[in-house]
């Protein structure tokens, strides 16, 4: 289809559209169909609807786009091999789909756990279920974009959902602080990314993935730098997105301040976007500059392994300690990454699934201790919680062990498959320092067990009653629980056969 | 018919899934029930593949089945499979039978028991391990489950832990059978290295890439792993004192099942065990002296349980024997026939302990005869069996071991044969000391007191054991090439490998009559001595009765020195030195993040210099690489 302009503009070249894949893109656009179709249900009715609606019709929405995904899977693995749709724009292939699975799984799990927290708060309306879809069709996006400009668009729409989300908690006012700080970095970093997205496309000549790396792989530049700097502004802007040391600095604040699911959310999503466009734009159109971006990755790997595990060590507030936890995590992910290998890519993919699913069940119970105000975040209030809520404590202590990376859990082959792969690829000194930051990032999850199973009801003082009365006294919905027994049921069970998603992350990266 | 293999093991996990969520609520005695239940249908499962099998053509009685792929890492692919063969059907036969009456005699004998749901629950955990250990397709998960099987025999040695004792002897039979596991794991290492596979269909299609030492080096690392779970020379005070757990315990794990696992293992690798003769003699030789100094210690022992526990060490002892002369169908007869007749042995010493109240001394029994009719019955057809009396079955399958012997290694033979009368002495004196005499168990009771027998739950599974004991020798006869129908059906496992004796029918009549000898002069030695006599301290040498001091033996020589050892890496090693360093490492990354803290300070600003900081670095870097 071309549109002819009039006047002025017919000077310029006729703007081109290339025509519309749905196909392709369904599961985005299920997410985006029913952010809009809450929006209108709410000016629908003149009494809201019960939260409970909008969690139910979410939590649809997210299977619906994990069936959709797998189709397009069955299509693309056994009837048609990957493809790339609207001029090159959208890339159908077993990478974007695995992403796509992973937000729709992250986002069923967090609509289930955060109904009883809107409740309990008093957030009312669509919007907060609304914007979640949003977030999540962006981050579907930028795992399946296959131009520079769908990765800032899917970024984009990702990010500013994200932003409101954190600030939705509009009683306490960290999460307002939240949302600002949050906000304005974000806006530092795109600008910083767009920045990149142009000097690439000045030395290229193109934005799209797959003609970066042809034209590359054709053409000698005599001078690189544009091109050089470009990239180290595109992985600048990434990094901030994983939240990768040092610049990181906004994640303990905001983690902290942001409504507790919303963080669970954001530190599954978020960072699962931001790798699945980073993995994409360096291995695709960055192949050939590998040697290049290596060492910076190399870098940014230690500083995070690192950063995220000392920090965590010191933090008292378990909420902010995850949030150091996911930084190492990140850094985790940015060992598969650095090797450049397809067994990096199978080990970062892996790792980024079973993660989802342990992050968002630890921030689950965290908002469940948290209580009314979402404040009880203290090492303090959850001693003894194995003696008031037996299976609340058990559940956080299988979600810590395999953060830790404890055998029989998703979280040790995790750790395994990156550090392999790191070896694999010669960077022993990596390797290392990977098995040593786990090492030390045991010690902060052991901690919160400690508390947890330490110090019974008769050995306590007036002060630590209190807390016990207050744990006592917690409530776990039911939608709650079952959000819960699954995150753990697939923490554990794919942590004893592992083979199904080994397999999905292998075949993912076989249909890059 | 034969594909509904995969529930053989899965029934009792099935059980112990069960049992772990409801077995507590369920309770006495129904939480027993369920897991008898579950057993008793594996062996309904395993008896309809043992007849698809048999149906099938003796060439065709093999096959595999991979449930699933636990995980592919590499090369490395692990799959569950199982493998179903003459081999291991039917010693999955066996195991379920005897398990399912077994598990129906606990209800009876566990009835009392505080912890009765948790004593089936470990149970049926032990059968599906054993299963596993016994169906599986490759060497790992045969390890898998010989640690599972380990792993319940710990708990249940240590079931009433309450008991420093048992506790004790649970840490003991683990630390044991952990000696032993390292040679398995060795093995496994060894072998996957050369072939990287560790499925026996793999493993037996490359032998050729083996040379010989490394045969022989497999299958010696393998025979370590045999020696600590089958209790043999030198591992084996760990099963005497396993007795401390409950008796229907002692004889599922510790006699029928378990501790065959080794000569089961030994048996499975067989083409390996062909290739390296030295191998097999070293295998023969340990088996026929841990048989005979197992005797003789059996001999003085007054624990009712003990004798039984020591006969066991010595039966196995035979097994190994047999294994080593290359008898393998002789070794499977004589694990089944000991499995009924030790089976049977060990209930009915559960039926006398508990008439007298849970005294275990011999000593303290006698003239039990007229109180436990049953059990008495069933006793005079274990004992007359192990004695080697015919027709009973353990003097066809100890006889079967002992032409094999003959042909063999002669000089073995001897010592096997003068251990078939020191076995028809000691089970003899046993017999003597329990049912008949003097009721030496009056003193120690009120007086009025009269032991009794249990129910049909706890006569039941006497009589077909006693039936199966009796009778179970006529699936293997001598002296006509058509009568050994299991040598037959297991045939196809063995081929090429198997050891044929050239001693001629004249040969096995005459050793058969010496067997027959040696009983009969086993028995009538005691008879003389303990049938008019229950006290006679100078055929009871401490020397024997300590086991011929060998636990004395590892504690001066590893237990004192491994103590001062351990206190010394206790206090100066770890807490100085590694503690130190934990510390230390913890202590600079506590100090280094409290610093960096510092950075953290809250305001935007400075977020936003650390990230233009790091974006400049990152161009500074870009810059250095323009060219």
């Amino acid at each position: 289809m071309t549109l002819h302009s009039t006047g002025l503009l017919a000077t310029l070249a006729p703007v081109h559209i290339p025509p519309l894949a749905y196909s392709a893109v369904l599961p985005p656009v299920i997410m985006i169909g029913m952010a809009l179709f809450l929006l209108l249900l709410s000016a629908m009715f003149k009494r809201q609807p019960n939260t409970g609606v909008y969690t139910a019709l979410t939590a649809a929405a997210s299977l619906g786009a994990i069936a959709a995904s797998l189709v397009l899977w069955h299509y693309i693995s056994v009837r048609h091999g990957p493809y790339t749709a609207m001029e090159g724009a959208i890339s159908v292939d077993g990478f974007s789909v695995l992403v796509m699975v992973l937000v729709s799984c992250a986002l069923f799990l967090t609509a289930l756990s955060s109904d009883g927290y809107l409740r309990r708060e008093g957030v009312q309306g669509p919007e907060y279920h609304a914007l979640m879809l949003l977030s999540t069709s962006g981050a579907m996006l930028m795992g399946a974009a296959g131009d520079l400009i769908v990765i800032f668009l899917g970024l984009e729409i990702m990010s500013i959902a994200l932003y409101v989300l954190a600030g939705m908690d509009s009683k306490r006012r960290e999460s307002g602080e939240a949302a600002i700080k949050y906000f304005i970095l974000g806006a530092f970093s795109s600008a910083v990314f767009v920045y990149g997205i142009a000097l690439t496309y000045g030395a290229t000549g193109s934005l799209n993935l797959a003609q970066i790396a042809n034209y590359l792989s054709k053409n000698v530049l005599i001078s690189n730098g544009l091109l050089l700097v470009g990239l180290a502004l595109l992985v600048v802007g990434f990094a901030f997105k994983i939240a990768a040391v040092p610049f990181h600095m906004w994640t303990p604040d905001v983690y902290e301040g942001s409504p507790t699911p919303v963080t669970g959310f954001m530190a599954s999503v978020a960072k699962a976007g931001g790798f699945a466009a980073l993995l994409r734009v360096l291995l695709t159109a960055g192949d050939v500059l590998r040697l290049d971006w290596q060492p910076m990755i190399w870098v940014l790997a230690i500083l995070t392994l690192l950063g995220g595990a000392i920090l965590a060590l010191v933090q008292t507030n378990v909420k902010r300690m995850l949030a150091y936890s996911s930084i190492n995590h990140a850094g985790f992910v940015l060992v598969g990454v650095e090797a450049a290998t397809r067994q990096g890519v199978d080990a970062a993919l892996y790792y980024l699934f079973t993660y989802t699913f342990v992050v968002i069940g630890s921030f689950a119970v965290v908002s469940v201790v948290g209580g009314k105000g979402d404040k009880a975040h203290n090492l303090e209030e959850y001693k003894g919680l194995s003696a008031t809520q037996p299976l609340l404590a058990a559940m956080l202590a299988l979600f810590l062990l395999a953060q830790a990376g404890i055998p029989f859990t998703t979280g040790f082959l995790a750790k395994f498959t990156v550090i392999a792969a790191a070896a694999d690829s010669h960077s022993y000194a990596l390797a290392i320092i990977a098995m040593l930051s786990a090492a030390i990032a045991a010690f902060f999850y052991l901690r919160v067990v400690f508390y947890m199973y330490s110090s019974s009801p008769e050995t306590s003082t007036a002060g630590s009653m209190g807390v016990l009365r207050a744990q006592a006294a917690l409530k776990v919905p039911a939608t709650m629980a079952i959000a819960l027994g699954l995150a753990a049921a697939f923490t554990l069970f794919f942590g004893i056969v592992p083979a199904p998603v080994i397999d999905f992350a292998h075949k993912a990266t076989l249909l890059f | 018919m034969l594909h509904i293999a995969y529930l053989i093991p899965l029934l009792p996990l099935a059980g112990f899934l069960f049992l772990v969520a409801f077995g507590h609520r369920l309770g006495k005695p129904k939480a027993g029930w369920i897991a008898t239940t579950a057993v008793a249908l594996s062996f309904v499962t395993t008896a309809i593949v043992f007849a698809g099998l048999f149906l099938r053509q003796p060439s065709d009685r093999s096959f595999t089945q991979t449930l699933f792929t636990w995980m592919p890492v590499g090369p490395l692919h692990v799959n569950f499979t199982v493998l179903i063969d003459p081999l291991s059907i039917t010693m999955a036969a066996f195991v379920t039978g005897v398990s399912t009456l077994i598990h129906m005699y606990s209800i009876w004998y566990m009835d009392h028991d505080e912890q009765f749901s948790k004593f089936f629950i470990y149970l049926n955990l032990f059968v599906f391990s054993m299963l596993v250990l016994v169906l599986s397709g490759n060497l790992l998960f045969t390890f898998l489950g010989w640690e599972g099987v380990g792993l319940c025999s710990y708990l249940l040695i240590a079931f009433w832990f309450d008991r420093d004792t048992a506790a004790t002897a649970g840490k003991k039979a683990f630390v044991f059978n952990r000696i032993g596991d390292s040679g398995f794991l060795l093995a496994m290492f060894l072998i996957f290295s050369k072939v990287g596979t560790l499925s026996y269909h793999g493993i037996f299609a490359r032998l050729h890439r083996f040379s010989p030492e490394e045969i022989t080096a497999i299958v010696l690392l393998l025979f370590l792993g045999a020696v600590g779970k089958s209790a043999q020379i030198p591992l084996f005070t760990w099963l005497p004192d396993a007795m401390e757990g409950p008796t229907p315990v002692s004889a599922l794990i510790h006699a029928a099942t378990m501790v065959t696992a080794g000569v089961y293992l030994m048996a499975r690798v067989n083409p390996l065990l062909h290739l390296s003769p030295d191998a097999g003699e070293v295998i023969a030789i340990i088996g026929v002296v841990t048989a005979f100094v197992a005797a003789t210690i059996a001999c003085t022992q007054n624990d009712i349980k003990k004798v039984l526990a020591y006969s066991t060490v010595s039966q196995l002892g035979y097994m190994f024997l047999a294994i080593g002369t290359g008898a393998y169908v002789a070794a499977i007869f004589l694990m089944i026939a000991h499995a009924f007749f030790k089976a049977l042995l060990f209930l009915s010493a559960g039926s006398v302990i508990h008439a007298v109240e849970d005294d275990q001394d011999m000593k303290q029994m006698g003239g039990l005869r007229r109180f436990l009719p049953v059990t008495y019955i069933t006793f005079i057809v274990a004992w007359l069996s192990i004695a080697g009396v015919p027709p009973f079955s353990g003097f066809w399958a100890k006889g079967d071991i002992l032409v094999n012997a003959f042909s063999r290694y002669p000089g073995l033979w001897v010592i096997g044969v003068v251990t078939a009368a020191l076995t028809a002495y000691y089970m003899a004196r046993q017999f003597f000391l329990v049912f008949t005499g003097s009721s030496r168990w009056e003193s120690a009771h009120p007086a009025g007191f009269e032991p009794h027998e249990g129910g049909w739950i706890m006569r039941f599974p006497l009589v077909v054991l006693a039936v199966l004991a009796g009778f179970g020798g006529f699936v293997n006869l001598p002296f006509h090439p058509q009568w050994n129908f299991l040598g037959r059906f297991l045939a196809p496992v063995f081929q090429g490998t198997i050891y044929h004796q050239s001693v001629g029918v004249g040969g096995e009549w005459g050793l058969a009559l010496t067997d027959v000898v040696m009983a009969a002069v086993g028995i009538g030695i005691a008879w003389r001595i303990w049938y008019p006599q229950w006290s006679h301290p100078s055929l009871e040498p401490a020397f024997l009765q300590r086991s011929w001091m060998v636990d004395d033996l590892y504690d001066a020589v590893i237990g004192r020195p491994g103590a001062a050892l351990a206190s010394f890496a206790a206090v100066v090693v770890d807490n100085k030195i590694i503690d130190g360093a934990v510390v230390g490492v913890g202590k600079f990354s506590e100090l280094t993040g409290l610093v960096l803290r510092k950075l953290q300070t809250g305001f935007v600003r400075n977020y936003a210099l650390g990230i233009t900081i790091g974006l400049v670095l990152l161009l500074a870097w870009m810059a250095s690489r323009v060219g």
